[in-house]
């Protein structure tokens, strides 16, 4: 009966998540898919043409693409759960679910899966604009799809954790501003680290969304700068920790019950 | 299960971060088909013990039990049985009343099709069908608190909890809605309501709790309540008052202006003393109501005026009242 209820509460959720993006898809799906059609055009189309191939023979708009679809997709992923989570604790609408006999797992899984839901969609709008401005050839199918899917999954959690927190809708736009973006510019996205100097080379190891963007990018285009092996390991080690958090937290109620 | 009672509160106690302590372990039970008052001034405790009993709030100690379920073991089982109206708005205003329902529905694990079937029948009791498609933000304050009353019976609960509902609502809803609340009750559902409108409490529950700064101050049957008020006030129309009034044993009588006296007397005293007085005087009487209500009077003297109404029956006091 339990087992039961979590599941249909759990394809509530997620049902409830998908609709509002689709619902409300000028504002999910069409900003993100611009914002990287000008990346393709400027720094793809314009200041590639300039820099040739970078590494393996691909071209310098070959090279940026995988990174800018991960890229869109944590980005996504993060905002999408961030901004529906602290909505539903500001109009207190939450509170439906706190009072429902459901499992705490049942409204994170709920929640993240919307989140990589929109991660994923607008990933595939962005890889599908990408083949506008130059011809890509899938290496690592599996890979690929595993590597942008943990990724969303990891974001998913954070923007998660960052909403339980949150007290206003500010809180929930410093984490983006102050750590993903920098995060992910200086994860890979638009440069090989082998182009780095040291010690610069070194700490970029530290950069989690390296090795996201290198994962995928192995799995696009069969190169990358870290081990890809490793980069999962350490992907799935990410998803564990951030899930025992969000877990504790709903469990204690911390932000959601007095 | 059965025979369990629909709510037993055990020795609650509720201190928040900031040292306030709401709830000073409070203890009650209410009986199953029973529509319970629950009643206090702002910030006696009420929402606090509301907000435990619907798992929104952690206890600091104590328990309760829903129908023998306890809220602190065995939250699912016993949030499966309750269905809650809290006092603010808390549904995305941006969905459809429909959506909203079913949704509600499927976090208590109702597949979605038996959902659908419960949110068309509740919407259109409520008589909210019409918007069922809208915006929810689109509609009337009375509406939002109506919807609020459908979306807490999708999981057709044992008890149903209502947090001040008719809170800044007309009338006319408001009659509509205690007219719903009153049908699932006789058809044997739980009812404990919060209200500052005490008409509504005294015209619709059997029994009732008064809480005040964290203390139950009395809990007995509303019959038995209003059998301690030893005084009563009643308005006269009158066609005409005249300058001198009648000085009548027992009966304080007020001229408030040329149609309209007051008449405070016990409530041992018999009307028709009052009648012959006011007729032996030619005062004629076009018609007489109650001053205030009965229950807001007995109501003042428990909270605000610290005073205890005389002991009645088997009336339960957990508590003194308090000095305003």
């Amino acid at each position: 009966m339990i087992r039961h209820t979590n599941l249909v509460a759990l394809y509530t959720i997620s049902r409830r998540e998908i609709v509002r993006i689709m619902r409300i898809w000028t504002q999910t799906l069409i900003p993100p898919a611009i914002t990287m059609t000008l990346y393709f055009v400027i720094f793809g189309k314009l200041i590639g043409s300039r820099i040739g191939t970078i590494e393996g023979g691909f071209s310098y708009m070959q090279y940026i693409v995988p990174g800018l679809v991960m890229m869109s997709i944590i980005n996504n992923s993060y905002m999408n759960i961030s901004s529906s989570f602290f909505g539903a604790k500001f109009q207190r609408s939450v509170e439906e679910m706190l009072v429902a006999p459901m499992a705490n797992w049942a409204i994170l899984l709920g929640y993240v899966i919307g989140a990589v839901t929109r991660g994923l969609v607008v990933g595939a709008l962005v890889l599908l604009i990408a083949l506008f401005f130059t011809s890509l050839h899938v290496a690592h199918p599996l890979i690929a799809l595993g590597a942008v899917t943990l990724g969303a999954v990891i974001f998913a959690l954070a923007g998660f954790i960052n909403a339980v927190f949150a007290k206003k809708f500010d809180d929930i736009a410093l984490v983006p501003t102050f750590i993903i973006t920098p995060l992910t510019y200086l994860g890979g996205v638009f440069y090989s680290i082998k182009m780095l100097a040291e010690p610069w080379q070194v700490i970029s190891h530290a950069n989690p969304v390296l090795y996201m963007v290198n994962a995928f990018r192995y799995g696009i285009l069969g190169i990358s700068d870290v081990s890809v092996g490793w980069a999962f390991v350490l992907m799935l080690v990410f998803i564990a920790a951030l899930s025992l958090v969000a877990l504790q937290l709903l469990k204690r109620g911390v932000g959601l019950r007095s | 299960m059965s025979s369990a009672p629909a709510l037993v509160v055990d020795n609650l106690r509720k201190i928040y971060g900031n040292g306030v302590e709401a709830l000073k372990g409070i203890s009650l039970t209410v009986q199953p088909g029973d529509f319970f008052a629950l009643l206090g001034p702002n910030g006696a405790g009420k929402s606090t013990l509301i907000g435990i009993l619907s798992s929104l709030v952690n206890s600091t100690s104590g328990d309760a039990r829903v129908f023998g379920m306890s809220v602190n073991q065995q939250r699912s089982e016993a949030m499966r049985l309750i269905g809650l109206v809290p006092q603010e708005i808390n549904f995305n205003q941006f969905e459809k009343p429909f959506d909203i329902c079913v949704n509600e529905a499927g976090f208590y694990g109702i597949p979605r099709k038996i959902a659908a079937q419960r949110a068309e029948k509740y919407l259109k009791e409520l008589r909210l069908w019409d918007k069922a498609q809208h915006q929810a933000r689109e509609m009337s304050g009375g509406m939002k608190r109506r919807l609020m009353i459908a979306r807490a019976m999708m999981n057709e609960p044992k008890l149903l909890i209502l947090d001040e509902p008719t809170a800044g609502v007309d009338i006319e809803i408001r009659r509509s809605m205690w007219q719903f609340v009153s049908g699932i009750n006789a058809a044997g559902t739980t009812v404990i309501l919060t209200t500052h409108y005490l008409e509504e409490a005294e015209s619709l529950c059997r029994n009732i709790a008064i809480i005040d700064h964290g203390t139950i101050v009395e809990n007995t049957s509303m019959k038995r309540l209003l059998a301690t008020l030893d005084v009563e006030t009643f308005i006269l129309d009158v066609t005409s008052a005249p300058a001198e009034l009648p000085q009548l044993p027992g009966i304080i009588l007020r001229r408030t202006d040329e149609h309209t006296l007051e008449a405070e007397m016990a409530r041992s005293q018999d009307l028709n003393t009052l009648f012959a007085a006011l007729s032996a005087n030619n005062i004629m009487v076009n018609s007489m109501r109650n001053k205030t209500n009965r229950l807001e009077e007995l109501f003042v003297r428990l909270v605000e005026n610290g005073r205890q109404p005389p002991e009645a029956g088997e009336s339960k006091r957990k508590g003194q009242g308090k000095a305003a």
